[in-house]
């Protein structure tokens, strides 16, 4: 009886492991972007090494690219000379070495796990690396996707293979249907805050129970997009018929007498009843209210209606309420909010845009508060535009803009400025993450949109009555 | 890359958990194609004020930590991004060894390929050496172990395979590399389909 994971493991070992030696891993799908791979590219030319497999391959430009409309279209310079240095970069090796790249100005860009997915690319049973952590969004299909760093690009590129130990694997049952409000990021911030950042080190996670197979594949996602802020590299959640649904008629999905074959293979891909996991932890997906987080790493979340934590004794508890400006046993609702972010690999998709924008829907932004919106590909940003999203956003007040990571990292020119408070739908609340001295407060798009609506942390539910 | 078999260095501590890769090198400082010359920003919004002038509180702009090569975290660092700018940058410090009661996936395995001892201990021991940052270690790969002032020795894992190639200065691309008859054999196998 094998779990999921092992059965994709076992059928990409080129060599199995031994106690001496790694397994060399195959894999399926390697996407590139700007920031961490020029390093890897330099390693292949000093030893003069051509990339193995460049049509597994694929390149797409989202870190440090600005959003600003003129910055990518309409030839003003980009501002940030670096950010401009690392794209002409990735342009530079993408040509030399034969990969196919989503460059700036192109339909298809986006953040890299956007793109994937919304191809078809990702698909149930692949094995899938970037240089990037939040790589696991892809499991979200049944692959096995994971960050990697730089130097194992480089392997990567070279060998279409890594250097990998089997992992644990950690079951996450959610049973129960979600209430009215809590939204898939509510679920998966609930999770790391009972399992904590590092409880997944190690382990790959698999998210099962009916709280999980009711969710469309956008809200899987963000479910899997997060694994890594509980330390686990992967997450995955097997695939069905919300899975093939999802995938059916995309560009580079299989087609015709071959999405058949691949529709009969991917119905195996579900792990055995009963194979055992390692580690498993249930929750009751039916009692979850909207959560926000009040610290400085993704498990330090609460309810929003509950009051921050008292002091214990980590000294990085009273250093994180230190750095909010938060005072423990205090509500977290109603403190004042200077900034609200929707987009990024965790939120930036077309339904979380619908979210976003049905409590914005005839209300305006609170005055003083900053709304920026990122789509997470151009293609998000067109759908989005097609149904009239973008005019909600722009009549609220807000501002609309190009896709890419922008305010989830602050890498190009998007800031939070220091010490202003962020209702982010992003996935890190780390110190700075937002920008140096900027408070992150991680929420999903339905909390984010209420917010800027009151201008303070408000519960979304007090918009969806009715 | 130099085989790395047993040093002496000093500590330096940083009490807290969860320490993650956003704080040892801040994601403005990625925008570099390379990979040398990121020891000065190391820790960059612990280090220094918002003026550029370092935070004379901050433990690594103490006098006693200079030229420590040994750095002690609370549990789980190096969690977040899978930036390999990381280690780069504490390597390129002076960094040769972290100390903690555990270590992030990703941050470890990009630690190892590129000489950076990734070393795990014990509660107790960790503990002990958060609250006396300075001291000097033996840290010993070959033999598994850290030797404390005291003669105390703490054991230490690193995965097998990584352990030889650093104590043999070889990286795992060659290995990877000379695989290259098998790999064939596994596509010719599977039919793998172009992406
Ligand atoms: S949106 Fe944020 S988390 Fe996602 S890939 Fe971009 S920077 Fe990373």
């Amino acid at each position: 009886m094998k779990t999921m994971f092992q059965k994709i493991w076992e059928r990409h070992e080129v060599v199995p492991e031994t106690v001496d030696t790694p397994a060399v891993l195959y894999i399926d799908l390697h996407l590139v972007h700007e920031v961490t791979t020029p390093q890897a590219f330099t390693m292949l030319r000093g030893q003069n090494l051509r990339v193995r497999r460049p049509d597994l391959t694929l390149a797409t430009m989202d870190h440090s690219t600005p959003t600003r409309t003129e910055q990518v279209f309409g030839g003003a310079p980009i501002t940030v000379e670096s950010a401009a240095h690392q794209i002409a970069e990735l342009e530079k090796n993408c040509r030399q070495f034969g990969i196919e790249l989503f460059d700036l100005r192109h339909k298809l860009r986006g953040i890299v796990h956007i793109v994937g997915p919304e191809l078809g690319l990702t698909q149930p049973g692949k094995t899938v690396v970037c240089g990037d952590s939040h790589t696991s969004t892809h499991g979200a299909f049944g692959a096995l996707a994971f960050g990697i760093g730089t130097t194992e690009v480089a392997h990567v590129l070279a060998t279409q293979c890594l250097l990998q130990r089997r992992a644990k694997t950690f079951a996450i049952n959610v049973e129960g249907a979600l209430p009215a409000g809590v939204a898939a990021k509510d679920l998966i911030l609930a999770v790391i805050g009972r399992t904590g950042v590092g409880g997944g080190t190690g382990h790959v996670l698999e998210y099962r129970g009916s709280a999980v197979r009711a969710l469309d594949m956008e809200q899987r996602m963000t479910v899997c997009n997060m694994s890594i802020e509980a330390g686990a590299r992967a997450g995955m959640i097997a695939p069905d018929n919300t899975t093939f649904e999802y995938l059916a008629g995309r560009p580079r999905a299989p087609q015709g007498a071959a999405w058949d074959d691949a529709v009969a293979a991917w119905r195996m891909l579900p792990g055995d009843p009963g194979a055992q996991f390692d580690r498993e932890l249930t929750l009751d997906g039916s009692g979850l209210e909207p959560m926000i987080t009040y610290g400085t790493n993704p498990a330090m979340s609460i309810p929003i209606s509950a009051t921050i934590p008292a002091l214990n004794e980590d000294p990085a508890h009273r250093k994180a309420l230190a750095y909010m400006g938060f005072e423990a046993g205090a509500p977290i609702r109603d403190r004042p909010v200077n900034v609200v972010f929707v987009g990024s690999c965790t939120n930036g998709r077309l339904s979380d845009l619908r979210d976003a924008a049905r409590v914005l829907r005839g209300h305006k932004v609170a005055r003083g508060v900053q709304l920026l919106v990122v789509p997470g590909s151009q293609q998000v940003k067109l759908a989005a535009e097609a149904e009239g999203l973008d005019r909600v956003f722009i009549d609220a007040g807000g501002e609309w803009r190009e896709s890419g990571c922008s305010m989830c990292i602050g890498m190009n020119g998007d800031n939070v400025g220091a010490g202003q408070v962020s209702v982010s739908t992003s996935n890190r609340n780390f110190e700075g993450r937002q920008g140096q001295g900027a408070r992150t407060l991680l929420a999903s798009p339905l909390t984010a949109a209420a917010s800027a609506v009151r201008g303070r942390v408000t519960d979304p539910r007090e918009f969806l009555n009715g | 890359m130099e085989p790395i078999r047993q040093f002496r260095a000093r500590t330096a501590a940083l009490p807290f958990t969860n320490i993650d890769t956003d704080q040892i090198i801040p994601a403005r400082f990625l925008r570099t194609t390379e990979r040398a010359g990121l020891g000065k920003q190391l820790f960059a919004d612990w280090r220094y004020a918002a003026d550029g002038t370092p935070r004379p509180e901050f433990a690594l702009n103490q006098p006693a930590a200079a030229g420590c090569q040994v750095l002690v975290a609370g549990r789980n660092f190096g969690c977040g991004s899978s930036r390999e700018h990381a280690p780069w940058a504490l390597l390129d410090y002076g960094f040769r060894a972290i100390i903690s009661t555990e270590i992030a996936d990703i941050f470890r395995s990009n630690s190892l390929k590129n000489g950076l001892l990734p070393i795990v201990v014990d509660e107790a021991s960790a503990a002990w050496l958060l609250a006396n940052p300075g001291v000097e270690l033996l840290i010993d790969l070959e033999g598994n172990r850290v030797v404390l002032p005291d003669g105390r020795e703490v054991k230490f894992q690193i995965e097998r395979f990584a352990r030889y190639g650093l104590l043999n200065g070889v990286d795992e691309l060659g290995y990877l590399r000379s695989q290259e008859p098998a790999i064939a054999r596994f596509e010719s196998s599977h039919d793998r389909a172009g992406a």
